[in-house]
Order: structure tokens, then sequence, then C-alpha cells
């Protein structure tokens, strides 16, 4: 069976013991930014760690996932170059601003000065310049988004995960990342499933609707 | 590394059950591979004849028993009396450095503090005492084992007041105590009744290992207790010492012996917490409030205060000690100091100093090793050690170490196996581990997984996230394990002497081999090295963090 570009769910399922917490097929072409909407416990946050592989101790996925092409059930989260935005920016404290960029960077990009100079250029992308060797904590929560979603663009993934990722966020820095994040997301032309609480992230996102 | 807790249930459990094995053959009469030496009359009956048993036995329960009830009483009027406040922060401070001070250091120092040539009376005499000489009065080493009860309720109070601190958050205290003074119970009266039982079930293991400890405790038994008869722990020690097979053998039977009176003593407790419990059901349903409150928070405070205050003061006397000149009594402090014990005492230092510090660092660092490998693999499987894993943990803390050492070494003789630094290492694992595993893993669990989970996000490997992500974030917890492992480790008596064969001397094994000789001098300069050791650990711990971070803010806050 040939399997189309972006993130395709088939028959896909988490289960705690024998009770099922979600039973969904989709597909999330490239570009596009699926909302999966629910009341708290619905499973939501479950489902994007199934995705990602990365499913706490005691809970099971069952089914298929399928990644550009790329069967990649069953591998473990590093291998499935799948980015992950939490609704804390979760920025590591001990690093900088820069060592967070370079944590993030894929390996790929290969010697000292390449790597610093890319890591500046993402800064400078999102209007950062020169914050590189602040500490994360002295950062304000707009800065602290960003600098969350540079660190996951450069691991360069092919999917992107976002688990209500503008909540914590003040009304006004809100609206500007949610930007941001979608402009990127769409110019890269990343398949983004998104879990979220708010009608107007739905809204936003214009993709299709998932509720559970 | 999912190896790791199968590992540390066979470095923990093998070494207690082996050595309790090799202590039961001689008890029994056998020793292997010495065919016909076994001796004439049977090491019990040996045991039985001697007449300095049953006072000994008895010697070694009640200072046990007594020094644990009075820690646990202490600890609990402090919580009930002061918890939440101002003063309890103080009186925390006071305390809380005591736990780094090796057990002989304590010892020594309160031994200096009560002696009739002590500190203490010195600062008495002549002008309220009237003495020119030291009096006739046996206050160190008193038959009653007085001075030995308080020399382990110095070294208990701390322990158990960090234990309960750490289990303390669980029983959501403030709005439990809240509840209680808004139905009009008194401060002392409301904790005892709404907290203090939720909070005991938390401490008990730790209390049992204080009890088991107490009851057959060699170190500061030597030096605090009384010597004719002394405590049965102490006596085993120096039947086990001597050159003479027929030590080994009756030894052995007394070793067994020890590890009944502790399983008795655990039983008795039991017994006591039933008894416990049914007087506090009958004073929970009569409704009474208010119980002398002040005075019990006098109390409380006042016994905190005393514990700290005679620790440190022995400390201080310790240190005064190693740089006195001449001292006669009854002058309060020394006519000069000198730093001729020093300079004389230099020499010697360097051996055992080197000893202990590579013990110590070699028995620190492989426990931490695998408590890490073993939290890792929990924080994984999702599972935290049931009953039966912290059993295991405590199960060294448990059984008194007289008891199995003896067999452990017998074995390893058996074996071929000689006692060399290595052995003597991994000894002090066996007691390092779990208090490093007992520190650790607190903040290992409170750590937020969904860092490892963004960085596996971002194409980090396993290793890369331990060693790059979760490691340094507990740099500081991982430091105060450390310095906890290297604080065991330093203080270790009996494991060095009896797995090192005597060939292994640390500082504590020299200054417990001092006590003897009596010069003051010399003791209170082994006892200073000895607490900086374990004290420049803790130090360590509390700045190299402050230095590494000192240019990030959250880590500075968590």
């Amino acid at each position: 069976m040939k399997h189309a570009a972006g993130l395709e769910l088939q028959d896909f399922k988490v289960s705690f013991g024998h009770t099922t917490l979600v039973h969904i097929s989709c597909v999330v072409q490239p570009g596009e930014i699926v909302t999966v909407m629910g009341k708290s416990g619905a499973g939501k946050s479950s489902l994007l760690a199934a995705i990602l592989g990365a499913l706490p101790p005691g809970l099971t996925a069952s089914g298929k996932l399928t990644l550009n092409g790329r069967d990649i059930t069953g591998l473990p989260p590093e291998k499935r170059n799948i980015g992950l935005l939490f609704q804390d920016d979760l920025l590591f404290p001990h690093l900088s601003v820069a060592g967070n960029l370079a944590f993030g960077l894929k390996q790929s990009v290969r010697g000292a000065r390449l790597r610093n100079e890319t890591v500046e250029k993402a800064l400078c992308d999102v209007g950062l310049d020169g914050l590189g060797n602040r500490d994360p904590a002295s950062l304000s929560g707009g800065q602290r988004a960003r600098v969350a979603l540079m660190r996951t663009l450069l691991a360069d993934p092919q999917a992107l995960l976002l688990d209500e990722p503008f909540s914590r966020l003040d009304s006004e820095t809100r609206a500007h990342v949610r930007r941001l994040v979608f402009d990127r997301s769409r110019a890269r032309g990343l398949p983004v499933l998104m879990v979220t609480h708010d009608q107007e992230d739905a809204a936003a996102a214009g993709g299709n609707v998932i509720r559970l | 590394m999912p190896f790791a807790p199968t590992l540390t249930i066979l470095l923990l459990a093998g070494p207690v059950i082996a050595g309790l094995a090799g202590t039961l053959l001689p008890a029994l009469s056998v020793w292997p591979g010495l065919l016909g030496a076994a001796p004439s009359t049977p090491p019990f009956q040996s045991l039985i004849s001697w007449p300095g048993l049953a006072r000994a036995t008895w010697l070694s329960f009640s200072t046990g028993f007594a020094a644990t009830v009075i820690s646990l009483i202490i600890t609990a009027l402090v919580l009930a009396g002061w918890s939440g406040t101002r003063s309890f922060i103080w009186l925390h401070r006071a305390l809380s450095p005591l736990l780094a001070v090796p057990h002989a250091a304590a010892a020594f120092g309160i031994a200096f503090l009560i002696a009739p040539s002590g500190v203490l009376l010195r600062f008495l005499s002549p002008w309220l005492t009237g003495f020119d000489t030291p009096p006739d009065w046996l206050v160190l080493n008193d038959p009653n084992g007085l001075a030995l009860i308080l020399g382990l309720v110095a070294k208990e109070v701390p322990f158990l007041l960090l234990m309960s601190l750490a289990a303390l958050p669980q029983t959501a205290p403030r709005r439990s105590l809240l509840a209680a003074r808004a139905l009009g119970y008194g401060r002392v009266s409301g904790w005892m009744l709404a907290i203090f039982p939720r909070l005991y079930r938390q401490i008990r293991l730790p209390l049992l290992a204080v009890l088991a400890y107490s009851a057959s405790v060699v170190d500061m038994a030597i030096i605090l207790g009384p010597s004719t008869p002394p405590t049965l722990a102490v006596k085993i020690t120096t039947w086990i010492s001597d050159p003479a097979l027929s030590g080994r053998f009756i030894g052995a039977a007394a070793a067994v012996l020890q590890l009944g009176l502790v399983l008795a003593s655990i039983l008795l407790w039991w017994l006591g917490e039933r008894f416990y419990a049914i007087v506090f059901h009958w004073k929970t349903s009569q409704g009474a409030r208010q119980h002398y409150e002040v005075m019990w928070r006098a109390l409380g405070y006042a016994a905190g205060l005393a514990v700290a205050g005679v620790a440190l003061a022995g400390l201080a006397a310790n240190a005064l000690w190693s740089v006195a000149g001449p001292w006669a009594f009854p002058a309060a402090l020394p006519q000069t100091l000198t730093t001729r014990t020093w300079q004389r005492t230099a020499p010697q230092l360097p051996d055992p100093l080197i000893e202990t510090i590579l013990v110590a660092a070699f028995a620190a660092f492989l426990s931490l090793a695998i408590v890490i490998a073993c939290l890792n693999t929990e924080t994984r499987r999702g599972k935290r050690p049931g009953g039966f894993g912290m059993l295991v943990l405590y199960l060294p803390l448990l059984v008194p170490q007289v008891s199995f050492l003896p067999g452990l070494q017998a074995l390893a003789l058996w074996g071929g196996m000689d006692g060399g630094r290595m052995a003597v290492v991994a000894a002090h694992m066996v007691f390092v581990l779990p208090y490093i595993y007992l520190s650790l893993s607190g903040p290992f669990s409170a750590w937020d997984t969904r860092y490892g989970t963004v960085a596996a996000a971002l194409g980090a490997r396993p290793w890369r996230v331990l060693l790059h992500v979760q490691l340094p974030m507990l740099l500081a917890p991982i430091l105060t394990a450390l310095a906890v492992g290297l604080a065991v480790s330093v203080a270790q008596y009996l494991p060095t002497l009896i797995i090192g064969g005597g060939r292994v001397q640390t500082i504590t094994t020299e200054a417990v081999a001092l006590a003897a000789g009596g010069d003051r001098r010399v003791i209170g300069l082994y006892t200073v090295v000895q607490t900086s050791l374990a004290a420049l650990a803790f130090l360590a711990a509390v700045l190299v963090p402050r230095f590494v971070w000192a240019n990030r803010m959250d880590m500075r806050a968590a």
C-alpha cells in the first residue's frame, strides 16, 4: 500500500489496560494544522505522547503510524523526527539560550563555527539577536516561547505536535506567538497536530477539527 | 541498565545473608577447612558460662531502646510544637550539621564534655563546685550506659528530624493542623493527634534502623559505654578480634544472640506501637483538646537545643584539645594554645587520611552510579520500589553489623580472599548505597519527565538525555547524596576493622583505637580531621552548584 505524504494515523489506539482512551484514523497533510479538541482527561496528551513514542508506563499504543511514507511505528522517540511544543516552554534551565538551541540543532550541521552561526541566525530570525548568552530564566514569556519554537525547528522535524502550546501566554503575546508558529510550520510544509482547549486556536489553525 | 535493581538487591542482601550464614556456622562449631578444630565445648555453652552475659545483653537492649524512645519523643515534640515557625528553622539549622559528624567524633566530643575532668565541670569549678581536682564520679562509661544513651540521642535526633521533614509534606501538615486548631485543639495536641500517626507510618523503617543500630553500636559504646562488662556488641568485637580461634567461636555465638536481641527489640517496639495505638484511639475519642501545651512546647525546644548544644560544644572541645598547651584542672581554658600536637602527629596522618578518602570516594561514587542506574530504570518502568524493595534497602541497616560482618569476613577467608582496600570498599557500599538511594529518590521522582520527552523529540538518545539534561539539572541533589555517601563511609568503624582485617587503617579506626590511650590532644586532632572530611563534602555540595549555576536563576531556585 502506498502512503501519502504527511502524518498518517491508521486505526491508532491508545489504551490503559483494556480501556481504550483514544481511537483515531486520520491524515495530516504537509502544511496542514489539524486540531484535536476534547475535555480534560479525554486522552489528548496521551495521544500526542503515543505519536511521539513517549507514552508513560502503563499506557499502550496500537495501530500504524507513517510519516511521509516512512513507517515510524515502534521507533524510539529520538528516531521519529517529530517535534513537540508543550504549554510550558521547557527550556533547559541549566543551559544558556544558545545552549538550548544548540541542543536542538541537528547533528548533521558540523563544525563549531557553522553550528554557532546557525544558532545565531535562528535567534536573529525571531528577533532575539544577541540574547544567546542569556539565562533562559531572564527572558519574557513571549521570548521563551520563540526560543522553544526555534529549538524544535533546528532539529529539522518532519512533523510537529503542539500540546496546548499557547495557553500559558498572555493574550497579546499569544496571538503573536501563534501566528509565528503556524507561519513557520506552514512555510516548511510540516504536518501539524495540535491539542487545545481554545476555540480561537482552532479557528486560527484553519484545518480539520477532531473532537474526542 | 535494566539489571541495576537486581544488582542492588544482590549487593545489599547478598553480604547480609551470606554474612549471617558465615556467623551461624562457627556458632554451631562448624569451621570449614579446619576439620577437627571444633571447640571442645559448644560455642553457645561457652557463651552462657561467661559471667557478664546477662548484664551485657541487658545493656545493649536498654541503651538501644531508651535512646530510640528518647530520640523519637524529642523529634515529635520539636515538630509538634514548632514545625513551620521561625524558631524551628533556627533549631533545624543548629541540628542538621550534626548529621555530618561521624559517630566516633560526636562520642569523643561528648566524652570530653561530661567527663569528671571534662570541659563542663572545668567551667563550673572551682567557683561553684569547689573542686580543685576532678571528682571521682563515674559519669563517663557509667555502668548503666547513660552517657552512651546521650551520645546516641545526639546523633539520632538530627537523623529522625531529617527523615520526618522529608516525609512531612505528604501529610499536608498545615491544613491538618489548622483543621485541628479550628476545632479547639492545642498546637501540640492537635499535631500529635492529627499529623503524627500519618508521619509515623512514613518514618517507621528509619526508626527501626535507629533501634537496631542503637542496640548494636560498637564505636560509640567503646568510647562512652560501660566497660565491665561492656555492651554485648563491644564484647563481640573483642572476641572476634582475638587471634585465638576460640574467640571466633564464642564471638559467633554471641553475634547470633545479638541478632536475636535486635529482633526481640523490634518485636517489643511493635508491641509498643499496638499499645500506643490503643491509647491513641481512646485519647482521640475523649476529645480533650489541651494538654499543658506551653510546657510541652518549651520542653521540646529545650531538649532539641540541648541535643544540638551538647554535640556542638563537644566538637568545640575536640578542636580545643587538639591545640591545647598545658591545661590543668580546673582551668576553663588551656593556658596556652599550641600547634605542637598537630606538628607531632602530622607525619602519621597522610596514610590513614589517603586510605579514608580513597575508600570513601570509591564507595560513594560506585554507589551513586548504581543508584542512578536504578532510579533511571524505575522511572522508565514507572515503578517505585514496593515493600520488598524498601525492606532490602533497609536490610543492612536493620541487621546488626556485628552479626553479619564477622561471618562475611570468615566466608572471605574460607574462600581464600584477603580483606584489602577493595573488600572494605564493597563492605562500605552495603551501608553507603541505601543512604544515597534514600537521599536521591525524592529529587529523581520530582524531576519533570517532560524535559526528557522534549530532549528525545529533539533527537537525543537516552544516554544523552541522562548525561546532558537530567543529571545536570539534578546536580545539587546528586552532590548532596554524594556528600551523604562520603560522610557515611568516613564514619564506618566496624566494616573497616573487620573486613579490612585490621590492615586497612582509616582516620576512624585510628581514632577509636586511640580511645584506650586517652591522649585527649591526639584524639581531639583525629576527630577534627574526621569531622572536617565529612563537613568539606557537605560544604562542596552546597557551594559547587552555586558557582556552576551562578548565571542560571531557575537552577538556584530549585
